[in-house]
């Protein structure tokens, strides 16, 4: 699936400039559950990025199903955020203004997705995650826990084969976060996805089955893979 | 999708929504009531033209006098000699003259312009006029034969004030009325342009064909009225009596007064004032505006001493309340709504901004959701335009109601344009009137003529009309206005889309971070 070589990124933050990711390889094989830890600031989120084609390395190589995504054109990115790669975010990121499966559907809106279908697939989404009573509430009318199965199923819908989840249950209680972990472990098994977590906790990392921590931008296995 | 996310971002930040609309709104209502003010202004002008030079007029040639020759600065002078009138049995003499001349300001010149003007290209229509004062001066002065055999002196200077007088010398007592009307010849045949074609008969007949060299009249309605004369009646000018055909009121309103008081067939009226072959105006018809420029320059290289005067130049001539109103919409009005337009404009851009840069994390997440760059950006500019398209629908609607209040409030416009009627001064017939009947009275002795001084100089005191201002709402002020407004949004639009262009997805989270 992913095969990372030798990838830097650097980026100025006011005068000063960041060594987000130093010379980091890593490859990632189809259908595996990885969890990535680290200190805050350490490169973790630069790497998720990197691999959902948001932004660019500086150097180095992503070559995601044989396309380089360092070298792709910003188009090219879009269509592999748009076809390929699901997002999750620690904050959810839901659009406040939009109902849940309202929310769910905008992932599909470049797919060029027909109003109908859109609305079909966006429910049964909801349903998946245990939200299909809730698609006609707004992001602020659902709980923090109800509000990230929405942004799961808005991850899923399009059926991707990568998710990445930027710290998941960061923003939620410990049995909240246990009831997303389970229902990304299901959708994992189901679905035979390629995840990858970045999570600050350990008991979350504890249940993958491969583990990697970046450091001031070094990339540790913990694990074999 | 589109609309959905849309509507639901305008409906959930309302107050932005509102301040954008409104400020837009605001804009384009003044905008559409200085619009509307001005067209109204204009039509004011037009209206108060056409009473003056008629309709389809867009050209008039005249030809202004010099001070000294034929055409008059004042009414000129009476010359009376001591045997003038018929002597009464009180000591005075009842005297009676008139003088038919050229309007004061304006001089005569030769009719074969008509034609040099008529054969010029574009040129669709002229008509001549010949336009007149006839002054007359009528009462009763002390009868010098008299004063002379009594061996008395002079008379004492009179009194008199706005074109009466009353003296009473030693020799007996004087009284005098001096009256005017104004006279234009018109061509019977020709009534396409001209100062008839603004007219409307109200009683009798206007003139026909077959009346030209016919001692026939029209009068002014409103004249008629005041002199007690009707159709029918027999009025004398230039000592020859003219039967009244007809009378003729102005179109563009009621009570107002026509170009002239009495209108004649133009050959007539020629040689009543021995002024056969002569003109004084001519009223010019070009096929289109384009060309009216053109057809100008052309009159004025082949009548090198005319005056050549367009709608635009005449327009300028058109004084009173009219003329502050217009000089009012066109700078103040015109520039106020600049200010406010580009205020507006600025707001809505500041807002959009302002949204783009809250909505930093939303939009970021579009773009990570694969949503292509022209989608986010026609997303913003999208919600931006609808805004200028409230603000646009509100603003009709708020700069018909105050249209309709201006309408409603009937404001009238006092415009005067045009003609040159001389007036007489109110010392005209004071110390001037005591000094030459103390020379009547000299002369007399000698058995020499006697003179009287004229009044006061002309003054440009012409037609003045009184216009009720219409402002009209036009289809294409209505279109403009939402145009504008959706303009204003569009801009704002476009800064905003640009500033949501340039965040890339990775940035916009880092920035939150």
């Amino acid at each position: 699936m992913y095969q990372i070589e030798n990838v830097s990124k650097t980026y100025t933050q006011g005068k000063r400039t960041v060594h987000a990711l130093r010379d980091v390889s890593l490859r990632i094989a189809d259908g595996e559950l990885l969890s990535v830890q680290g200190p805050t600031g350490g490169g973790k989120s630069t790497l998720l990025q990197a691999l959902g084609g948001l932004d660019r390395p500086t150097s180095g190589s992503i070559m995601l199903d044989g396309k380089d995504l360092a070298t792709m054109n910003d188009a090219g990115l879009t269509r592999v955020r748009a076809e390929t790669v699901g997002f999750v975010f620690q904050n959810f990121n839901l659009i406040p203004t939009l109902t849940a499966q309202e929310n769910v559907e905008t992932a599909l809106v470049p797919m060029g997705v027909t109003k109908a279908d859109r609305a079909r697939r966006a429910l049964e989404a909801l349903e998946s995650v245990g939200l299909g009573e809730r698609a006609d509430h707004l992001p602020g009318e659902l709980s923090g826990g109800q509000q990230q199965r929405v942004a799961i199923a808005r991850a899923l819908v399009k059926n991707p084969t990568v998710l990445l989840a930027d710290e998941p249950t960061g923003n939620l209680d410990e049995e909240t976060r246990d009831e997303i972990i389970d229902l990304l472990e299901g959708l994992w098994k189901e679905q035979g996805l390629t995840l990858v977590m970045v999570t600050h906790d350990s008991a979350v990392a504890a249940r993958t089955p491969r583990r990697i921590r970046i450091a001031k931008g070094r990339l540790k296995e913990l694990t074999g893979s | 999708m589109f609309l959905t996310y849309l509507r639901r971002e305008l409906r959930n930040r309302r107050k932005q929504t509102a301040v954008v609309a409104i400020g837009l709104a605001v804009a384009i209502a003044l905008v559409m009531v200085v619009s509307s003010v001005s067209a109204g202004v204009r039509d004011a002008q037009a209206d108060v033209l056409e009473s003056v030079y008629g309709v389809g007029t867009d050209i008039t040639v005249t030809q202004n006098a010099q001070p000294g020759e034929g055409g008059g600065f004042g009414p000129g002078r009476f010359d009376f000699d001591a045997e003038d009138g018929e002597a009464t049995d009180d000591g005075t003499r009842e005297i009676a003259q008139e003088r038919l001349r050229t309007s004061p300001g304006t001089t005569a010149f030769d009719a074969s312009a008509l034609d040099t003007v008529a054969g010029l290209d574009d040129v669709t229509g002229v008509a001549a006029t010949l336009e007149l004062t006839s002054t007359s001066f009528s009462g009763e002065m002390p009868d010098f034969d008299q004063l002379s055999e009594a061996g008395e002196p002079g008379a004492a200077p009179g009194q008199a004030g706005d074109g009466d007088g009353q003296g009473r010398g030693q020799g007996g007592p004087s009284s005098f009325e001096i009256d005017q009307q104004t006279i234009t010849g018109i061509n019977p045949a020709a009534d396409a342009v001209g100062p008839l074609t603004t007219t409307e008969v109200a009683d009798g007949r206007t003139f026909e064909a077959s009346d030209t060299g016919a001692d026939v009249a029209v009068l002014d309605a409103v004249y008629a009225e005041q002199e007690e004369i009707a159709v029918g009646d027999t009025i004398t000018v230039g000592g020859t009596d003219l039967e009244v055909i007809g009378t003729v009121a102005s179109t563009t309103g009621e009570g107002v007064e026509t170009a002239a008081n009495v209108y004649l067939p133009i050959d007539v009226a020629a040689t009543l004032a021995d002024m056969e072959g002569q003109v004084t105006t001519l009223y010019v018809q070009v096929d289109s505006s384009s060309n009216v420029e053109a057809v100008s320059t052309a009159i004025g290289a082949q009548l090198p001493d005319a005056t050549v005067s367009t709608q635009a130049d005449l327009a300028e001539g058109v004084s009173g309340s009219l003329s502050t109103a217009a000089s009012l919409v066109s700078t103040l009005g015109r520039w106020l709504s600049v200010i406010v337009l580009l205020a507006a404009f600025g707001l809505a851009i500041l807002f959009t901004v302002s949204g783009v840069n809250r909505r930093t994390r939303e939009l970021g997440t579009l773009k990570a959701l694969g949503w292509p760059q022209r989608r986010v950006v026609g997303q913003i500019a999208g919600e931006s335009v609808a805004q200028g398209l409230i603000g646009g629908v509100a603003g009709v609607a708020l700069g018909g109601l105050a249209v309709l209040a201006v309408n409603l409030s009937g404001i009238t416009l006092s415009g005067s344009a045009g003609a040159q009627i001389g007036g007489f001064g109110g010392r005209g017939g004071g110390p001037q009137m005591g000094q030459a009947m103390q020379d009547a009275a000299g002369e007399a002795a000698g058995g020499g003529p006697a003179g009287f001084g004229g009044g006061g100089g002309g003054g440009l005191t012409g037609t003045v009309s009184d216009v009720v201002l219409h402002a009209p709402v036009s289809l294409w002020i209505v279109v403009a206005a939402v145009g504008l407004a959706v303009l204003g949004g569009l801009v704002a639009g476009v800064v905003g889309g640009q500033r949501a262009a340039r965040l890339r997805p990775a940035e916009a989270f880092r920035s939150l971070a």
